[in-house]
């Protein structure tokens, strides 16, 4: 019975943000959507384990809750508040504005990621809506309280309402912009999954997992955006190293990793894409930065590492994202090609004084110039800055293993 | 559709750079405002438009008590107050936001977008 619940779970999780998005665009209402689909759940779970699964689930649960949204919204039509709803279902079709790209999931995240909602708020409806996480599970997530990551939705959603954030996919003249900001979400899931900022575990897969998914889902729907298959590469080619990432609690720096643990399917998988992106020929921030990791991850050995590619790399994404921590990145290749004084001159140029990777960094370039003091003391600001402790654990004997 | 207001909010900075401005360059600003005013009854989402005399001219009514209490100017003073806005009426939030952003550009101000109350059974 339990194995049944969990399988309906499964495939509930997996189908949620079409199941919800579909019933958006009917209804134009996110609670009546998530009300229907939480509901067409319990029917599942009650007949699935004794009729078998469905053979198109998502169909079914789709059909299912917007069958229980009709009746919930002609029980209550009778209410101001429901009749514009009521009259939705008659007269919905044709009332589209027809985006760019049709498909119901993507109109609905650049709902969830649009520019006048906060940026927390963003990733919580991304994840919420499209992603099926639950409230709780967000909340575990950003190591917030669920009754914060609660209200945070509940504003979100209120906003969506009362503001009339659109269902749509926007028009070719916003597209770019705001398909940044969708990128930019769906990389911060990553990030967060990936080097958690804080909490027990290093790395937490849940949310890496979820980001590809999310990146796959894009890339399905908008084939042809070279950044939206740059960031899915760049998820993939990250991901690929992430079981060597971390040892006995420790964080392991590339150099050190065992290349014969990486992923090699999902580092053939995001070295395709790179190909593609490079045919393009229209380079942005996530081709780039999945270029640099297409490069590493090619390397046999860390000494096989083509430096010089990955400086130029980094340049470009330079001339495309001026950021310090671009820069920072790219001395980390100055320091292999031209030694680390002249990678140190750069760093110490920097203001990135409150960054635990510009003080790991020039701790390590101290360390390879003999200035044991001074490495010492960078490390300790470093490991001051950080509060992953699988990161905290490798400055700290780094740090330790300085001579005198 | 749905009307939004777009609010122009004066700041004491903002107003001491109108002041600093010269005749030529506040008839830019008049100008290129009337210019978006115009594309907006054009394009018929404009409902109502205006500029409002500086805070100083205010007057607070509170009859909210047993009688109307008339006093000068705002009881609190803020930092910001509403120098001018449009009302707009328009199919959702991202159409309101690039009248917003042509508005903004004219008028040299940040521009606050708020949507109306849906009046009862609308």
């Amino acid at each position: 019975m339990s194995d049944a619940r969990e399988a309906v779970e499964r495939i509930y999780r997996e189908e949620y943000g079409r199941i919800v998005a579909s019933l958006v665009r009917r209804f134009g209402d996110i609670d009546i959507a998530e009300e229907a689909a939480a509901e067409a759940l319990l029917v599942a779970v009650e007949r699935w384990p004794a009729d078998g699964v469905p053979p198109n689930p998502g169909g079914w649960l789709t059909t299912t809750a917007a069958n229980r949204a009709i009746d919930k919204i002609r029980r209550e039509s009778h209410r101001d508040a429901k009749h514009q709803a009521a009259l939705m279902i008659e007269n919905r079709e044709g009332h589209q504005p027809v985006g760019v790209v049709e498909d119901d999931r993507l109109r609905l995240i650049f709902t969830c990621c649009h520019p006048a909602l906060a940026p927390e708020a963003r990733v919580a409806m991304t994840l919420r809506l499209l992603g099926g996480l639950t409230v709780a599970e967000i909340a575990q997530a950003f190591l917030v309280p669920e009754t914060t990551m609660a209200q945070r939705i509940t504003r979100a959603k209120k906003k969506i309402k009362d503001a009339h954030i659109p269902y749509r996919v926007p028009d070719a003249e916003d597209l770019t912009q705001r398909l940044s900001a969708v990128l930019a979400v769906v990389y911060l899931v990553f990030n967060e999954g990936y080097l958690a900022s804080s909490g027990d575990a290093p790395i937490r897969e849940d949310l890496t997992a979820e980001a590809i998914r999310l990146g796959r889902i894009l890339r399905a729907l908008l084939p042809d955006d070279p950044e939206v298959a740059g960031l899915l590469a760049l998820m993939l080619l990250t991901e690929s190293r992430r079981t060597t990432r971390v040892a006995g609690g420790e964080l392991v720096p590339l150099h050190e990793q065992d290349r014969g643990g990486w992923d090699r399917a999902l580092i053939a998988e995001g070295h395709a894409i790179v190909r593609e992106c490079l045919a393009l020929n229209r380079p942005g921030q996530y081709q780039l930065l999945a270029a640099v990791n297409a490069v590493h991850t090619d390397a046999p050995t860390a000494s096989d590492t083509d430096w010089e590619q990955i400086a130029t790399l980094y340049s470009q994404l330079y001339a495309v994202a001026p950021s310090p921590v671009v820069a920072l990145n790219r001395a980390v290749a100055v320091a292999e090609l031209d030694g680390a004084e002249v990678a140190l001159a750069e760093v110490d140029r920097l203001p990135l004084t409150t960054y635990h990777a510009w003080h790991a960094t020039r701790a390590n370039l101290l360390r390879r110039l003999g200035r044991s003091s001074d490495a010492r003391a960078a490390y300790d600001a470093a490991i001051e800055a950080t509060d992953n402790e699988a990161e905290r654990a490798y400055l700290t004997r780094r740090r330790d293993q300085l001579g005198g | 559709m749905s009307q939004y207001l777009l609010a122009v909010n004066h700041t004491p900075e903002g107003i001491a750079a109108m002041k600093a401005m010269s005749p030529e360059e506040m008839q830019a600003v008049f100008d290129a405002t009337g210019k978006v005013n115009d594309r907006m009854q054009a394009e018929g989402v404009w409902v109502f438009a205006g500029g409002l005399m500086t805070h100083d001219a205010t007057t607070t009514v509170d009859n909210t008590g047993a009688e109307p209490i008339i006093t000068d100017g705002p009881f609190a003073e803020s930092k910001e107050y509403l120098g001018g806005f449009w009302i707009i009426e328009v199919p959702d939030l991202d159409a309101a936001l690039k009248w917003a952003a042509e508005g903004s550009k004219a008028c040299a101000n940040p521009v606050q977008v708020r949507p109306f109350q849906e009046e009862p059974g609308a």
